[in-house]
């Protein structure tokens, strides 16, 4: 049996389930989402808590609600779905290559391709740790499958180590399911977190969060027993002499994610290293001719409606450029940050003939900015657009700004320059 | 009563046990733990030594001569993963010059085949990414890289499958000699045996000590190691030792047969003989000695620190064979490196060692000494096809990263040593040893065993017993 689509997604969770919504939306495009898990909504599954859907849906919904709504929707569509199926290679034709009990290994032809996996936690071995291997160390994603899904708890006594949002939700849920959480340690001097789950998550439970703090020891051979804290220095290294131990049986990793980009390395898609995630153009396409890319896979998203306008643009390119081709890239523009402010933003570059109406540009501050605009200019160094003054704009929130199509066409040279000025 | 009690399941004890399994005698291999290969066969550099490094005449030369040249084909037999890569040792100046021809004699009169010295321009054009500091280098050919748990655990797998005894999670505690048995006593129960084998690793001094003389003592000696992501691991194709020094054969890098770059290890004498924790400055001290050797390894790609604990001892040699003031209580002890190179041989004198010994013994007109593995990532479609039709388990990816199904996992579950904690299916199917080391398939690993064992999920362990993953039902749960 032949499998042929118009367009592929690969990946159901919340990038997933947008581009293959978009993509059919586009008319007369055929798309199939391939799923390795047994049902759709990827890490929104075990997202119990509420708070997805303020910016998109204008309602506070939980993960699994979140998720649902975008499942309902394709269920008013041709879309197929491929559940228990791992893709295992993508040729730069776009052939993919899947595994499932059903069809075995098998190939699939496609117009275009999505990129939608999301992405992985960061392990203890990234980080490096030094001490014991015992039980008892998980990455919170992982604690949070085991309680929302398995509906088991890792731990009684618990220290959070990095202070990303699923550590600070994990910390909020242990303590709810009456664990004790002794404290959410952060290497540097700002969380990583949302501000809000700072307050919801830590602040409403009293649970200390420790800034410039590391574990420089774990102990316990079968199971954690006792880890060893230490003050870090401003380059986030262990400060001697600061040693205190704790006891606890759980330590939990919320220490970064990592974009899951081993199948588009391998397809030779060309990657940014600043985000881990793939090049793309103003639809999301990779520099891979019809291969797109969004959600997690492309740049770590603090909030999941950000991830779903992303995923509608990569569908909505996808299905045009299998209807069209590729766009023609005439006064292509580099989209450049000034680095000393900004680590990096999302597309990197813009085809202007392609953009409809306006573009949406996301990227992150490298510090914490108080009375502060964002700004784009040209080349020469005027002025493409100035955006109003916030109270501030900090690492832990991925910024978005969206320029219109007619003013990039005033923008002079072959880039513009995404920047951050004090407001007046 | 047994023939024969092997104590110990690493790779000497399993080795020992697959070769007397050929034979019409009955024996029992007890292990502390509640898996085999959990000392340093768990945790070694991997390597299969071409023999240029023991003196001329010690045990450990001759044993790693003769385990090397058994290798390929213990490895064919048993399909357990080994490449013939070869092995550079790197001159950086005139005194490690001097070193590599004293190791290019030595192994020479030890019969290594193979070995040269190569000069800087050809060391480098063999191996491109090593430092441009080198002068010269000692080239090995015939060293190679293996699997070194799946070796035993293979060995161990065989052995069982020709009836041998395994008793895991079964402490000796003591040994008493009769006149014409041993009886041996674990935590678990009491065992009689006409003879002894002490394969026990880090703890076969004190089991020699049980009953016979004080003749060795295990100095504990941990190496520390770094793995590297498969994506960074591609610089090297033989394995780049340093020249050798009072710690040890030096910090090496190499590949593993999975495609991983390792790099290590520290050489760090302890009183502990089981404390496997890693420290911060050993691994500082390799990440600084290994970049000498190839500057350009990538330590943000790290996926995981482990350490070892070598049965280094005070005599500095093997101590192989019958104590001669309790006759059939055989020693395989202090087998420190080449000890994993040395083990095909180890477990083949065995046999020899107890027929000297008086034990008799004839072959069994039949038993098995081939052993299949079933790595659905390394098959081709059609094969993975064939699999998946006859047993749509292996159409289910658990571990993403390293590919491993659910068909695999299944499989050492239900193995002639069933594999019932995620380590134990980590070490037989690489399940959670790639990029996320396990974050992602640990879960429903867990959930596989629960559901094929019965085993509630708060019983499962991670490894050792008393590493309980989960402590409670959710609330919810209980409700339920």
């Amino acid at each position: 049996m032949e499998f042929k689509y118009d367009v592929v997604v690969i990946g159901g969770g919340p990038a997933g389930l947008a581009a293959a919504y978009s993509a059919w939306e586009q008319k007369d495009t055929k798309v199939l989402i391939i799923e390795r898990l047994e049902e759709l909504g990827g890490i929104l599954n075990q997202c119990i808590h509420n708070g997805f859907g303020l910016h998109y849906f204008r309602e506070e919904l939980t993960g699994p609600e979140y998720a649902q709504r975008f499942i309902d929707r394709l269920k008013e569509t041709d879309v197929d779905i491929m559940l228990n199926t791992m893709v295992t290679d993508i040729s730069s034709e776009r052939v993919i290559t899947a595994i499932n009990p059903v069809n075995g290994c098998f190939e699939i032809k496609a117009k275009s391709i999505v990129l939608a996996m999301g992405c992985r936690e960061r392990p203890r071995g990234a980080i490096s740790t030094p001490g014991t291997r015992p039980a008892g160390i998980y990455t919170a994603g992982a604690a949070q499958r085991y309680a929302n899904m398995d509906g088991y708890l890792v731990g009684r006594k618990i220290v959070v180590f990095g202070s990303g949002d699923i550590g600070l939700i994990m910390a909020r849920r242990m303590t709810l399911e009456g664990a004790e959480v002794i404290a959410v340690l952060e290497r540097g001097g700002v969380p990583s977190g949302l501000t809000r789950n700072i307050v919801q998550c830590l602040d409403d439970f009293g649970i200390p969060l420790m800034l410039n703090t590391t574990v420089v020891d774990i102990s316990g051979r079968s199971r954690v027993e006792s880890i060893t804290i230490a003050k870090t220095d401003s380059r986030k290294n262990p400060i001697p002499g600061t040693e205190q131990k704790i006891d606890c049986d759980t330590l939990l990793l919320s220490v970064g994610l990592i974009p899951e980009n081993d199948i588009p390395e391998a397809t030779g898609v060309r990657m940014d290293p600043r985000t881990n995630g793939a090049v793309v153009y103003e639809n999301d396409e990779t520099t891979t001719e019809g291969i797109f890319a969004c959600g997690n896979i492309l740049q770590v998203h603090d909030l999941v409606d950000y991830v779903t306008s992303e995923a509608i643009r990569a569908g909505k390119g996808a299905a045009q450029y299998a209807k069209n081709g590729e766009p023609g890239s005439e006064g292509l523009l580099d989209v450049e940050v000034d680095t000393n402010m900004i680590t990096y933003a999302v597309p990197q570059m813009i085809r202007p003939a392609n953009v409809e109406k306006n573009v949406d540009i996301s990227f992150r501050v490298r510090d914490r900015y108080e009375d502060s605009r964002i700004v784009v200019k040209d080349e020469e160094g005027n002025y493409v657009a100035r955006y109003g003054v916030k109270a501030y704009i900090i690492p832990a929130e991925m910024q978005r700004i969206t320029l219109p199509g007619k003013m990039l066409e005033k923008a002079k040279g072959s880039k513009i320059i995404i920047g951050i000025e004090k407001g007046e | 009563m047994y023939d024969v009690i092997i104590i110990g399941c690493g790779i000497i004890g399993a080795a020992a046990a697959y070769e007397l399994s050929k034979y019409d005698i009955s024996v029992a291999l007890l292990e502390k733990e509640n898996d085999i290969a959990q000392g340093a066969t768990k945790a070694n550099s991997a390597i299969v030594h071409a023999g240029y490094d023991p003196e001329e005449g010690t045990l450990m030369a001759k044993y790693n001569i003769k385990g090397a040249s058994m290798m390929k084909g213990i490895c064919e037999a048993f399909d357990v993963p080994y490449k013939q890569c070869g092995a550079f040792v790197l001159a950086f100046d005139d005194n490690d010059m001097q070193e590599v021809e004293k190791l290019y004699k030595r192994g020479k009169n030890n019969g290594v085949p193979g070995l040269r010295i190569t000069g800087h321009d050809e060391t480098l054009a063999l191996e491109p990414h090593l430092s441009n500091n080198i002068i010269g280098a000692l080239y090995a050919p015939s060293s190679g890289i293996v699997d070194p748990w799946d070796l035993c655990i293979a060995y161990a797998q065989t052995a069982v499958r020709n009836g041998v005894d395994l008793k895991l999670s079964n402490t000796v505690v003591d040994i008493v000699k009769m006149d014409d048995r041993f009886i041996v006593r674990t935590d678990k129960g009491e065992y009689e045996t006409r003879y002894v084998v002490n394969a026990a690793g880090t703890h076969a001094d004190r089991i020699n000590d049980m009953v016979c003389e004080h003749r060795f003592t295990i100095v504990p000696t941990k190496g520390e190691y770094y793995v590297i992501d498969k994506k960074d691991s591609d610089l090297i194709n033989a394995t780049i030792f340093q020249c050798p020094s009072a710690k040890g054969k030096g910090v090496l890098v190499s590949r593993t047969v999975h495609g991983n770059l390792i790099v290590g290890p520290d050489a760090d004498p302890q009183e502990d003989p089981d404390d496997t924790s890693v420290k911060q400055s050993a691994l500082d001290y390799i990440m600084e000695a290994s970049l000498r050797s190839v500057p350009t390894i990538n330590f943000r790609s790290v996926i995981r620190s482990y350490a070892g604990v070598r049965a280094n001892s005070d005599v500095g040699e093997f101590v192989i064979g019958e104590a001669p003031e309790t006759p059939g209580f055989i020693n395989l002890a202090a087998i420190k490196s080449p000890g994993l190179t040395s083990a095909p041989a180890i477990g083949l004198d065995a046999v020899d060692i107890l027929k000297d010994a008086g034990l008799n013994m004839k072959k069994k007109n039949e038993y098995v000494e081939t052993r299949k593995m079933i790595r659905f990532d390394e098959l081709s479609a059609e094969e993975k096809n064939a699999l998946i039709a006859d047993d749509p388990h292996f159409g289910k990816i658990i571990c993403r990263c390293e590919h491993v199904t659910e068909g695999e996992i299944l499989a050492a579950i239900h193995d002639v040593i069933p594999a019932l904690t995620i380590d134990a299916i980590k070490k037989r199917c690489r399940s959670g040893m790639g990029r996320c080391q396990g974050g992602f398939c640990g879960p429903r690993i867990a959930e596989i065993i629960a559901r094929e064992t019965g085993m509630p999920m708060t019983d499962i362990l991670q490894g050792p017993v008393g590493s309980e993953i989960l402590v409670a039902p959710t609330k919810s749960r209980e409700e339920a």
